[in-house]
């Protein structure tokens, strides 16, 4: 009964004894998870009393393991101020008041010039934002608009980083120019194209970029093409890199055809790095803005312009700043369900592995 | 005689795929390379022929350039300058208190801990347009809107990022290695900053490379929290102030000249630092 009353004793434990008890019971009860070992010794009762402690104990410990042993732990603590301090108050100045501010505006209609004066109207906003035709528009474009570049652009970043792989010579000197766009920002981007498309348009036309919404759409499309090409080429790369070299082996020594070698070798090795470049073009398709910004500004019209520039647009306007807003949070719930399926398929990737 | 044929077509079968690669290489850098002609071209020539190269008539020499670098009588080299800054310090800041936070959070494990951490993941999902409003007012009100200031909020945002990454890495570093420096007598700083912060160094570099890349691209946050009034400005946000409405009107050699000199500093980073620039990138996507 030792380690009963010991593990008893102290009615609030320091972590640094619960740590020591749990250690000593766990060693001396030999089979603690045998109740027959303890039943012979004492009564059920007790005995049940003593399982539950050293449940409770196990628990307890269970925190530990990740972590550092007690002393070290408290020490740390001492200092949380310096370590978590810095950040944890940025952060609720940068992201988290801000994010509960906007949540509570979007609950509020009306002309909005400070959060202090807002009034809360309830459901008002999000009626309005659905009854908004150009929201629709521009959810639909941008859903088109997600679709055939997430699907160009990973068809594309495959074949280039299957081609690189192939031990051509200057590959290196390939990559780099491929990934050279990835590094320009999207307001310079979307100008640098503007004034290219323009030129080119001027050649067999007399119409500008702005003034058709067909070819603004395929403009962004080029345009994004351009940048993240070579970016998903890298992921495409290191993807391939990894698949084993006997299995290709195996297939080449089998008679297979460099074409079924690629559909039944190469590219079930490769499946997590397709999940990851599909979900990354994807949700930043969702949130193009400053290319669509600086390329087109969504016109003609408001043609080509996609949810986040239709959301920024709305806050230039205090009257329509709560619907604005009330947008943003359909916005947040539909990129946080792609990025959520995301997070999730590249847990599952981690444990396969 | 077979294989030796075979291994012949291979090598042909390769020259081929290296001069289309090629072509294509050449395809890709065509627009930059076009602004870059253009840049020496008269403004009337940039408009009627963008593709075709300068000649004794159309040439200007430097011209475009130092009337592109006054453009919208706002000095150029202070949106370089501004935008140097900006970047320099938020990312020193969200290596050193973003490395430091994760390895608390990695290593203390309490309940605030984990939802801090969760905090900052659910940070990373969520779009800048449902922040945008109350951001811009709170960094106002906190006067976070100059160049110097404004790392801060950058610290808040762009911790999410960071501390998934760090924090992914932390863990994986041996405990024992810590457990070993405080039994000879290290605190937790002497800890962290002789021991675990050097280790951390592969991390650091592929945060360095994505945060560098995000603060010196990024439009909005800039143009939204930044006082223009006072003649705060970065590079992106000067060149969509001095192309919006007056595009047209604004002298198109002078445009082009502001765009490449604006493209330059990115090319110089790239090259230096491309092979960090390649890992950094790769171990993000992986991650983030």
């Amino acid at each position: 009964m030792k380690e009963n009353q010991k593990s008893k004793a102290p009615a609030e434990p320091e972590a640094e004894t619960v740590a020591e008890s749990v250690e000593e019971i766990v060693q001396e009860l030999p089979s603690q998870d045998d109740p027959a070992v303890l039943e012979s010794e004492t009564d059920p009762e007790d005995a049940q009393q003593v399982q539950e402690e050293i449940e409770k104990l196990k628990k307890k410990k269970k925190v530990f393991k990740s972590g550092h042993s007690s002393m070290t732990r408290r020490s740390m603590r001492k200092w949380s101020w310096l370590f978590i301090g810095p950040v944890f108050v940025s952060f609720i100045i940068g992201f988290l008041w801000p994010f509960m501010q906007g949540i509570y505006l979007s609950f509020c209609s009306g002309r909005i010039t400070t959060i202090a004066k807002a009034k809360l109207t309830g459901f008002q906003s999000f009626e309005k934002a659905f009854a908004d035709e150009t929201f629709f528009h521009a959810f639909w474009f941008t859903a088109l608009f997600a679709v055939v570049s997430v699907v160009l652009i990973n068809v594309l970043a495959f074949a280039a980083a299957y081609a690189l792989t192939q031990n051509v010579k200057g590959s290196n000197l390939f990559r780099t120019i491929f990934f050279m766009p990835n590094l320009i920002g999207g307001i310079v981007l979307g100008y640098l194209w503007s004034m290219i498309f323009d030129g080119l348009l001027d050649l067999y036309t007399t119409t500008n970029l702005v003034d058709d919404a067909t070819y603004g759409f395929w403009g962004l499309i080029i345009l994004l093409l351009w940048q993240q090409i070579g970016y998903m080429m890298i992921i495409y790369i290191a993807g391939l890199q990894a698949v084993p070299e006997d299995m290709l082996e195996a297939a080449k020594i089998d008679g297979a055809t460099k074409r079924q070698t690629l559909f039944r070798v190469v590219i079930p090795n490769v499946m997590p790095s397709i999940t990851i470049c599909t979900f990354l073009t994807l949700t930043n398709s969702f949130k193009l803005y400053d290319q669509n910004l600086a390329l087109t500004n969504g016109k003609p019209g408001r043609l080509t312009e996609m949810l986040a520039l239709n959301i920024s647009n709305g806050f230039a306007n205090s009257a329509t700043r709560g619907m604005a807003q009330a947008k943003a949070v359909i916005f947040f719930i539909l990129v946080a369900v792609l990025g959520i399926a995301q997070l999730i398929t590249t847990r599952k990737r981690e444990v396969q592995q | 005689m077979g294989k030796q044929q075979s291994l012949k077509q291979e090598r042909t079968r390769k020259t081929i795929m290296s001069v289309v690669l090629a072509v294509i290489c050449f395809i890709y850098m065509l627009p930059i390379l076009t602004i870059l002609i253009n840049t020496f071209k008269e403004a009337s020539a940039v408009k009627s022929s963008l593709f075709s190269l300068p000649n004794s008539e159309t040439f200007v020499g430097f011209e475009n350039y130092s009337t592109g670098m006054t453009a919208g009588s706002f000095p150029f080299w202070k949106a370089i300058l501004y935008s140097t800054i900006i970047t320099i310090l938020s990312a020193a800041l969200i290596l050193l208190f973003c490395s430091m936070a994760a390895w608390y959070v990695a290593r203390v494990n309490s309940v605030f801990c984990k939802i801090f951490y969760f905090l900052c993941i659910f940070s990373m999902v969520v779009p800048f347009q449902m922040v945008q409003f109350p951001l811009s007012k709170t960094a106002d009100s906190l006067k976070l809107n100059t160049p110097w200031t404004i790392p801060i909020v950058y610290l808040g945002f762009g911790a999410g990022l960071a501390i998934f990454m760090f924090v992914g890495f932390t863990k994986s570093i041996p405990i024992e290695i810590e457990e070993a420096a405080s039994i000879d007598g290290c605190g937790p700083l002497r800890t962290y900053f002789m021991v675990v912060f050097p280790m951390l160094k592969p991390t650091l570099i592929s945060v360095a490379i994505l945060e560098i890349m995000w603060v010196w691209n990024d439009y909005l946050l800039p143009s939204l929290v930044l006082d223009l009034k006072n003649g705060y400005r970065t590079i992106p946000v000067h060149i969509q102030l001095t192309t919006t409405g007056s595009y047209g009107q604004m002298n198109l050699g002078a445009m082009m000249a502001l765009i490449f000199v604006s493209i330059i500093p990115i090319i110089i980073f790239y090259l230096v630092c491309q092979k960090y620039i390649i890992k950094g990138v790769a171990a993000g996507a992986v991650k983030g």
